[in-house]
């Protein structure tokens, strides 16, 4: 069997919230993301799908270590890097790269697309086959870039190509994981569409697995091979997306799913949806049993009590398990 | 349906830079009836949000220039919104139209409180002191669905989530009992379950004040779940415009099939590749000759004579109701559609 490229085990990521004050008195913490076990293997793209505050950015992040775990195991290509240092991250990092969400923020106004791109060459210390400026062209003409459009500076492009800068930028060292967190939510309809082309084509060519974070299910259902439903920094369903996406096993995901509208006027006028009540309830006081009981529509007694374990339900071969958390799920 | 509350007729606004002028939208016209709901379709820049806010009143007379008509069909006559004077329009806005914006972060004041910012809009029309604002801004929240509504509002913006607060704009929109609403990317800014919930409140106080509604959105999923018609804006011109079920079922302009390709759908599992539109929008400044639409558009080889690049299409009614600026015949839109597999 094929090992996993990223493998999380109960991967927990606790802020600290203080008053903001002169004496920052401590308020409690955050539980971000509060036990997660995840595995990707080569080649495929895991979704990880939720509302805002769920913790998926903080997963993403996490895995890159661009923060420190508080808890829990990441195994990146069969190595532990859970406790690696910034300096033994380095050589791990040209395999494991981070496509943003904002391509307006995610990219240094005073550098051109050459220097922006050539960067992650120079510090990595390799210097590719025919030079880097070489390289750098014939990404950004990969990337569908004009290649004479080298020593322009961001601001002269438009969002969307941008984003192909930050691909680019990500591809360069011919990683084996990408962790992309909304990397096509700031762009306009008819944009999103050809950046996630892109990724499709790229994943294809270089073999690569996506961590593909969003809030966006059309988009994750377009993209995915396996997708993650967090809610509260808990998984609370994991599955193939057909599985996932014709038959919900959890409520959240269920309503999560009739949430989302569909571009066709007669299937919305004839969908049923579940509307849920109120809002996502603080992180820093989660409900007690079941984080998703105070809005869910099929809540019992055992649900405020008791916390459902995320269990296997459907055959584990090849990563084709299904996983839920709920202790009165739908039926198959 | 008798006469329509809100008819826009060949409203043009342009900002003149430095670089030239730009013409965020051109030759606008389109009603919208109270019970009504217009989508504004279209991607940043189309000119769907200046065109609304030039029917509001909202643009600076002093950088904007602005022609054409928005006449509002009051019970006390029809009064057009560009030509009255400001003065006039002022007393218009939060009374018979009002507008909620995509961020209701940025939209109500911290300082003040939910209650104080409600019964401000409510007390400008209405005789009333103080504590009667209070009360009636009370009772709004409860409308729109905020618990504890009595409590609440006494509280401060940042006490609320971004969902709840939406609600409140809603509220502060609604107080005056206004015959317009503008809605301009009204829950973008949202989560999916929070923006059922806001879509189905807006559903249920168009019915509950009879209200003429303009949802200004990017999201066709968002549309087709409330418009009963839509425009379809394009470089500052609107492009097709139909009924609901036309513009999904029977799209007449290449930009609309192509935005219906082009999107992710949650009800199609089989991996279909997405059809991009290729390249990005044109420059306001420099618009090209002929259609905007050209250099994007797979189909305008099959118009003679070059038509596309040096004539600008006008918008034609091809089909009772529906509206399309577009060079090819009804024929050749059909086989569009059929060879990108646009529609069922």
């Amino acid at each position: 069997m094929t090992e996993p490229i990223l493998k999380l085990e109960g991967l927990k990521k606790y802020f600290e919230s203080t008053s903001g004050g002169i004496f920052n008195k401590k308020k409690g913490i955050v539980k971000a993301v509060d036990g997660i076990d995840l595995e990707i293997m080569p080649g495929q793209t895991v979704g990880l799908v939720g509302e805002s505050g769920c913790g998926k950015t903080t997963v993403g992040r996490t895995v890159l270590k661009l923060y420190e775990p508080t808890e829990g195991t990441i195994t990146f290509n069969g190595q532990d890097i859970t406790h690696l240092s910034a300096h033994e991250m380095k050589p791990i990092r040209a395999q494991m790269q981070m496509i943003f969400q904002d391509p307006y923020a995610s990219l240094n106004p005073r550098h051109t697309v050459g220097t922006l791109i050539g960067a992650t060459f120079e510090i990595q210390g390799i210097t590719p086959e025919g030079g880097i400026k070489q390289e750098v062209e014939r990404l950004m003409e990969r990337v569908g870039l004009n290649p004479e459009h080298v020593n322009r500076y961001p601001h002269e492009f438009s969002g969307g190509q941008r984003q192909r800068i930050g691909v680019a930028r990500a591809i360069a060292l011919k990683p084996k994981l990408i962790v992309a967190d909304e990397p096509v939510s700031a762009l306009d309809v008819s944009i999103q569409a050809q950046v996630v082309n892109l990724l499709d084509d790229l994943q294809e060519e270089f073999d690569l697995s996506y961590l593909f974070v969003a809030h966006d299910l059309s988009v994750v259902q377009h993209i995915s091979d396996r997708v993650v439903v967090m809610y509260l920094g808990k998984i609370m369903e994991d599955a193939n997306k057909h599985d996932l996406f014709r038959a919900p096993r959890h409520p959240y995901t269920k309503a999560l799913l009739s949430a989302v509208p569909v571009p066709d006027p007669k299937k919305s006028r004839a969908r049923e949806k579940i509307i849920l009540q109120g809002d996502l309830p603080s992180p820093m006081n989660p409900p007690a049993g079941c984080v998703f009981n105070t809005r869910c529509w099929k809540v019992q007694e055992q649900c405020r009590v008791e916390v459902p374990p995320l269990l296997q339900i459907g055959n584990v071969q090849m990563g084709n398990g299904h996983r839920l958390a709920c202790h009165f799920p739908e039926p198959a | 349906m008798s006469q329509p509350f809100l008819e826009v007729k060949n409203l043009t606004v342009s900002f003149p830079t430095e670089d030239g002028l730009v013409r965020a939208s051109n030759d606008i016209s389109f009603t919208v009836a109270r019970g009504e709901t217009l989508a504004v379709v279209g991607e940043s820049g189309s000119g769907k949000s200046v065109t609304s806010l030039a029917v509001m009143g909202l643009h600076d007379r002093r950088s904007a220039q602005i022609s054409g008509q928005a006449i509002l069909n009051l019970e006390s006559g029809p009064i057009d919104t560009i030509s009255a004077s400001p003065d006039v329009v002022r007393k218009l806005r939060g009374k018979s139209m009002a507008m909620i914006f995509q961020d209701p972060m940025s939209a109500l004041h911290p300082y003040y409180t939910i209650g104080d910012q409600i019964s401000e809009a409510w007390r400008l029309y209405n005789d009333g002191d103080k504590k009667a604002g209070i009360k009636r801004a009370t009772e709004m929240l409860d409308l729109v669905g905020i618990p504890g509504a009595a409590k609440r509002v006494l509280e401060y913006p940042h006490q609320f989530s971004g969902g709840m607060r939406q609600r409140v704009m809603i509220a502060m929109a609604l107080v005056n009992n206004p015959s317009l609403l503008i809605a301009d990317e009204p829950t973008t800014a949202l989560d999916v379950t929070v923006q059922s919930q806001i879509l189905e409140l807006l559903k249920n106080m168009q019915k509950e004040f009879n209200m003429a509604v303009i949802l200004i959105t990017h999201d066709l999923g968002v549309v087709a779940e409330v418009a009963d018609r839509v425009s379809v804006m394009y470089a500052g011109k609107i492009v097709e415009q139909a009924g609901i079920d036309d513009i999904y079922y029977q799209p007449d302009h290449p930009y609309t099939i192509g935005l219906l390709n082009s999107i992710p759908r949650v009800d199609q599992l089989e991996g279909r590749r997405l059809i991009a539109i290729p390249g990005q929008p044109p420059s306001l400044i420099s618009l090209p000759a002929g259609c905007s639409f050209r250099s994007r558009c797979s189909f305008s080889s099959q118009v003679p004579n070059n038509l596309c690049a040096t004539a600008v299409p006008d918008l034609d009614q091809k089909i009772s109701g529906h509206f399309s600026r577009c060079h090819l015949t009804e024929d050749q839109l059909k086989k569009a559609r059929v060879s990108t597999g646009a529609v069922l």
